[in-house]
């Protein structure tokens, strides 16, 4: 842990501007996981830029029928906002899957999506990891990996995105509203996270010197037929092994729109156009939830001690669209799996 | 007047824990403390080179950097640094020494600042320079090289040749992982220089241990070194042994002659002790009709480098089951780790949770039912030492728990009772501990207004010991509780042992049965001195303190009251300490023992697994107070649960670090986790253990409920995993 000086930005232009003058500097909002990640001497901001007052904390229903996030709404406020439950029931049960009440409380909505990968040698400063010291080699791939993915994973990283919250906004197709030096611009969800490639470092495209003002949500929230199932070591406060998003739009019993997202397996929540297309116009049924399964998981390859995951998240997937399908998502209180 | 022994009375700290008034090691302030910040070893073998502390002593508020090398002085000899539950063997660690790495998390260097942040901040800025050696931490892997140790158990017949000819045998291997003990509370270490002269608050489970061990390291008179420990949240054994941040924070208090602490990190904490990681080798030979015809437990355990830290993990069959062969043997893995040491029910956890899976498995291969068969194999002596026990009520925890579980509703097939996509798992387990005393002398002081001090040198390790000793002083002194405060944790007041082995509640109760009695012939003594005193005559055994008087046991209307007798004598106060009477008889067994029976629910398809209820059916002799018992038991079943299920400290051998060193990645229980808990204590008088009938509790309540949790996971699914954690991946074959 290195001395750090604090500041305060005044409006998201301020913010702007102090970030874009010292490059060392970060933004802290609930610092959920900022703070443990100085105190691992894994970030070393010289500076700290709190926007943690900026006026970015509405939730307001857009011209077109969506829903406008603003990125320093608490996790917890979002997930409790009624307009959230009813119309995005996927986005609250992920949400909820997280983190504890304390944690939900504290973390912004924007910060949520700016969490580090989650990996044991990317924590420990005293084992090579590529992603803060790059070319330093990736302990995990042969290492105590059972946390790690199995998707999208190069030779240079295998560590897991870990958010819940993400997983469903992918599923969801938010855009994500950004501003910067240059103005503001707006990032499709699955274009916001990275895979690790040979840029580990890198989790996402944000540039430093940019902030997120807010998360959009397009007025289609699937609140009919959802579910969000979180597969974990034990029954909460726990990261996912694997967590799967899944929203249908049906017809009867045909399907009519379907998405399917991942957690846990991936750099990034992992979504496949090829997996959601299978199951169009087909029945709701095992045997098609079973082929988009198959379709996500397309190339997925283990690393030892996370092998299971594989086949894990292929079950997972296949329960999470019955579940979605009978109109019966998986309950938060009760534990047992539906 | 009710009596308090045996009532779920509150805990009389209760109010002081919850509202912040009791301090803990880590939270007295004394004017002008220093903070220290501990720079550990990221390597776990070889030597340090070099240590560049320029750059943290520039750091503003910096006082000193500490290493070996310009530490002040300490005992150079081995003798110095063990302490009362050092193994025999071996040479303890001794922190900040010299140059030489024993294990990754070794301290380095300690920074001493004006105050905390700054001492870590300089912290990272410290420079070590190592020289690597090729080191192992894996037990597995090194399982050619254990070596045995002195066996705890003698062998009976010839236990290869019954096995061999048993008609139905069973023959596994389970295993246990490390486990860190994770308290609540840091460990912490306030260590205050003055005059010459000592005091430390410590976070310890026994301050006259680290008081002796202080003596010895830094060379110093009892009289001066003052250690104290007033409360502690959670020791677990974690708290025996005295842990470096004590001596780190008096090597920082010497150097600078001011008062230091150090308080470690979570991640710092997992360099301390922990259970170790065993290889439980079980081979049970049966006839078939359902009796045991030889037993055999083999035990390969993890120690450190330079101590052989061992616990009995294989004699507990000789407790439960009768079989006329038998064979034990205990062999140790010396790894680049520091030394394991005592976690609760330390040998018992690991090795019944062995000995009871190993029974289950049996029972299935004779076709029995699990608790049939133990009732068939029950033993009613201690086979290894051939004495019956002084009392051992485990046939009627087995009734009472299965009563109460509704156990005869079992379907004995695996995966024949389920709901909807979960299967339903019934399993159970015997759990068996010591009921052990230790010389304790606990001093009560009875002032004339009716109030006892009573104090003993003992730890409240968060089990309640101040409140069952305030109940058994207000009972045997015949005041209100509220006239009874209790002293603790300092090393000064009267011998205790360590907080440890679930032997506190029987020593410690014991005595104070015995000061009071002692008090109670002073107070016959005044009250035969006062004018025409109706107790003339009387012996001190004749009479009881009731009610705040000193009443005949034959005719409750002589009496005279504490107050009079004290005030005729003129007596302001009476000032007795006494020790408890710890038996040498051999001829007796004493023993706890518990059945634990649970029920699970696997999803079928995912392997996630719930502990739906769990019934922990205890005889562990007197039950000093129902609340703080059942807090007790109730701790150790969800304890169990996480044996079971989710602890496992993870290695990276080729770094030879530990991966998950802090609580978000270690897991233990969450609430979701822990459903229905019920605890049944079974009716056991006994005379014979001890005075009052005090058997301890401390341990008990893990013991066998991993055994009873695996078993049912089996009886769910009929798929036997016997290595721990019993983790998804291990239930279900994810193709």
């Amino acid at each position: 842990m290195i001395p750090f000086q604090y500041a305060r930005a005044n409006d998201v232009a301020d913010a702007i501007k102090q970030i874009a003058a010292d490059p060392s500097a970060k933004f802290i909002a609930g610092g959920t996981n900022l703070i443990d990640l100085i105190k691992y001497d894994v970030e070393e901001p010289t500076r700290l830029i709190d926007i943690s007052h900026l006026p970015l904390r509405s939730i307001e229903q857009t011209s077109t029928g969506g829903v406008l996030i603003g990125a320093m709404v608490p996790n917890t406020d979002l997930a409790y906002h009624p307009m959230i439950e009813e119309r995005y029931p996927l986005l609250a049960r992920a949400i909820m899957s997280g983190a504890s009440q304390q944690l939900r409380n504290m973390a912004s909505t924007g910060g949520n999506l700016l969490q580090r990968t989650r990996c044991f040698y990317f924590y420990d400063t005293a084992t090579p990891c590529n992603k803060r010291e790059p070319g330093s080699g990736c302990s995990a791939i042969d290492g105590v990996n059972r946390i790690n993915a199995v998707l999208g994973t190069s030779q240079a990283c295998i560590a897991t995105h870990p958010s819940d919250m993400c997983v469903a906004l992918a599923a969801l197709d938010a855009t994500v509203h950004v501003a910067g030096p240059a103005g503001a611009r707006t990032i499709a969800f699955a274009d916001f996270h990275r895979l690790p490639g040979n840029t580990p470092q890198r989790d996402t495209n944000l540039e430093p010197d940019e902030i997120i003002t807010a998360i959009e949500l397009p007025p289609k929230g699937f609140s009919a037929n959802y579910s969000y199932l979180k597969i974990r070591d034990r029954l909460s406060y726990a990261f996912a092994l694997v967590s799967v998003a899944a929203a249908l739009e049906l017809d009867g019993d045909t399907i009519k729109e379907a998405r399917l997202a991942l957690g846990g397996v991936a750099h990034k929540p992992w979504r496949s156009s090829a997996a959601e297309a299978a199951l169009l116009g087909k029945r709701a049924d095992a045997t098609a939830f079973a082929q988009a399964a198959d379709w996500l998981l397309h190339g997925a390859k283990g690393y030892g001690h996370n092998n299971f995951k594989i086949g894990l998240a292929r079950r997972a997937i296949v329960r999470t669209l019955g579940q979605a399908a009978r109109g019966m998502p998986q309950s938060l209180s009760d534990k047992k799996i539906r | 007047m009710t009596s308090y022994i045996g009532s779920a009375t509150s805990r009389v700290d209760g109010r002081a824990k919850v509202t912040g008034e009791a301090r803990y090691a880590g939270e007295f302030n004394v004017p002008g403390l220093v903070h220290g910040y501990v720079v550990e070893s990221t390597i776990p073998k070889g030597r340090v080179v070099r240590i560049d502390t320029g750059g943290a002593l520039e750091v503003d508020g910096v006082l000193e950097v500490l290493t070996h090398r310009n530490r002040p002085p300490m005992a150079d000899n081995d003798l110095a640094y063990k302490d009362e539950v050092a193994p025999e063997k071996g040479s303890p660690y001794r922190p900040l020494y010299d140059d030489r790495i024993l294990f990754t998390g070794q301290p380095v260097a300690l920074v001493l600042a004006d105050d905390w942040e700054t001492a870590r901040v300089a912290a990272s800025m410290v420079k070590v320079e190592y020289q690597k050696e090729p080191h192992v931490t894996d037990l597995h892997a090194e399982r050619s090289r254990a070596f045995a140790i002195d066996a705890p158990e003698k062998p009976r017949g010839d236990a290869a040749k019954a096995f061999a000819s048993a008609a139905v045998r069973h023959a596994a291997e389970y295993f246990i992982p490390t486990e860190h003990h994770n308290p609540m509370e840091l460990f912490a270490s306030t260590a205050i220089w003055e005059d010459g002269r000592l005091t430390v608050y410590d976070k310890t489970q026994g301050v006259q241990n680290v008081q002796k061990y202080l003596c010895g390291v830094f060379k110093m008179k009892p009289d001066e070194v003052r250690v104290m420990s007033p409360y502690m949240g959670g020791g677990f054994g974690a708290g025996l042994r005295p842990q470096y941040q004590v001596v780190l924070a008096v090597l920082g208090a010497r150097a600078l002659k001011r008062p230091v602490r150090v308080m470690l990190t979570r991640t710092q904490m997992y360099a301390l002790g922990y259970r170790p990681a065993s290889i439980e080798r079980l081979a049970l030979g049966a006839s078939s009709g359902g009796t045991l015809e030889s037993m055999q437990h083999e035990t390969i355990a993890v120690t450190s480098q330079f101590e052989e830290f061992a616990r009995n993990d294989t004699g507990w069959g000789n407790l439960l089951y009768k079989s006329p062969n038998a064979k034990f043997e205990h062999r140790l893995v010396k790894l680049d780790l520091p030394t394991s040491c005592d976690m609760r029910a330390p040998g018992a956890a690991t090795g019944v949770y062995a000995l009871e899976c190993a029974m289950d498995e049996l029972a299935i291969a004779l076709k029995t039912d699990p608790v049939q068969l133990r009732l068939q194999c029950y033993s009613d002596r201690n086979q290894g030492e051939d004495v019956p026990y002084t009392s051992k009520q485990l046939r009627e925890c087995y009734r009472q728990g299965a009563a109460e579980f509704g156990w005869d509703k079992r379907n004995a097939e695996p995966r024949s009772m389920r709901e909807g996509s979960e299967l339903v798992g019934w399993g159970m387990a015997s759990g068996v501990w010591e009921a052990l005393q230790m010389p304790a002398t606990v001093r009560i002081v009875l002032t004339a207004n009716g109030h006892a001090e009573v104090a003993t040198a003992a730890s409240d390790i968060g089990t309640g010991t101040y409140t069952i000793m305030a109940q058994v002083a207000a009972d045997m002194l015949g005041l209100p509780i509220d006239n009874i405060s209790v002293k603790l944790g300092d090393s000064t007041l009267p011998q205790c042992p360590l907080e440890g082995g679930s032997w506190i509640a029987s020593s410690v109760c014991n005595a104070i049965a015995n000061t009071a009695r002692a008090v109670r012939g002073d107070l016959l003594k005044l009250a035969k001195g006062m004018k025409d005193s109706p107790l003339a005559g009387a012996g001190v055994d004749e009479v009881a303190l009731i009610d705040g008087k000193i009443v005949s046991k034959r005719d409750a209307n002589r009496a005279v009251s504490i107050a009079s007798a004290m005030q005729s004598g003129n007596a302001e106060r009476i000032t007795r300490e006494e020790v408890n009477k710890v038996d040498e008889d051999k001829s007796h067994a004493r023993n706890v023992h518990s059945a634990i029976f649970a029920e699970v629910k696997v999803d079928e398809e995912l392997g996630v697994i719930r502990v739906t209820r769990v019934v922990n059916a205890v005889a562990a002799g007197r039950i000093l107070n129902l609340k703080t018992a059942h807090s007790q038991i109730m701790g150790g079943v969800v304890w169990g649960i996480g044996m079971a299920l989710h602890e496992e400290t993870l290695f990276d051998h080729h770094f030879g670090r530990v991966m998950n060193a802090n609580i978000a990645e270690y897991h233990v229980p969450v609430n979701a986790d822990i459903h229905d808990i019920k605890v049944i204590f079974v009716e056991e008088p006994d005379e014979i253990v001890n005075p009052l009938g005090i058997k301890g509790l401390g341990e008990i309540g893990i013991v066998g409920v991993a055994a009873a949790i695996a078993n049912a996971v089996y009886h769910a699914t009929g798929k036997r995993v016997r290595d721990l954690p019993i983790t998804l991946d291990k239930v279900v074959q994810f193709e």
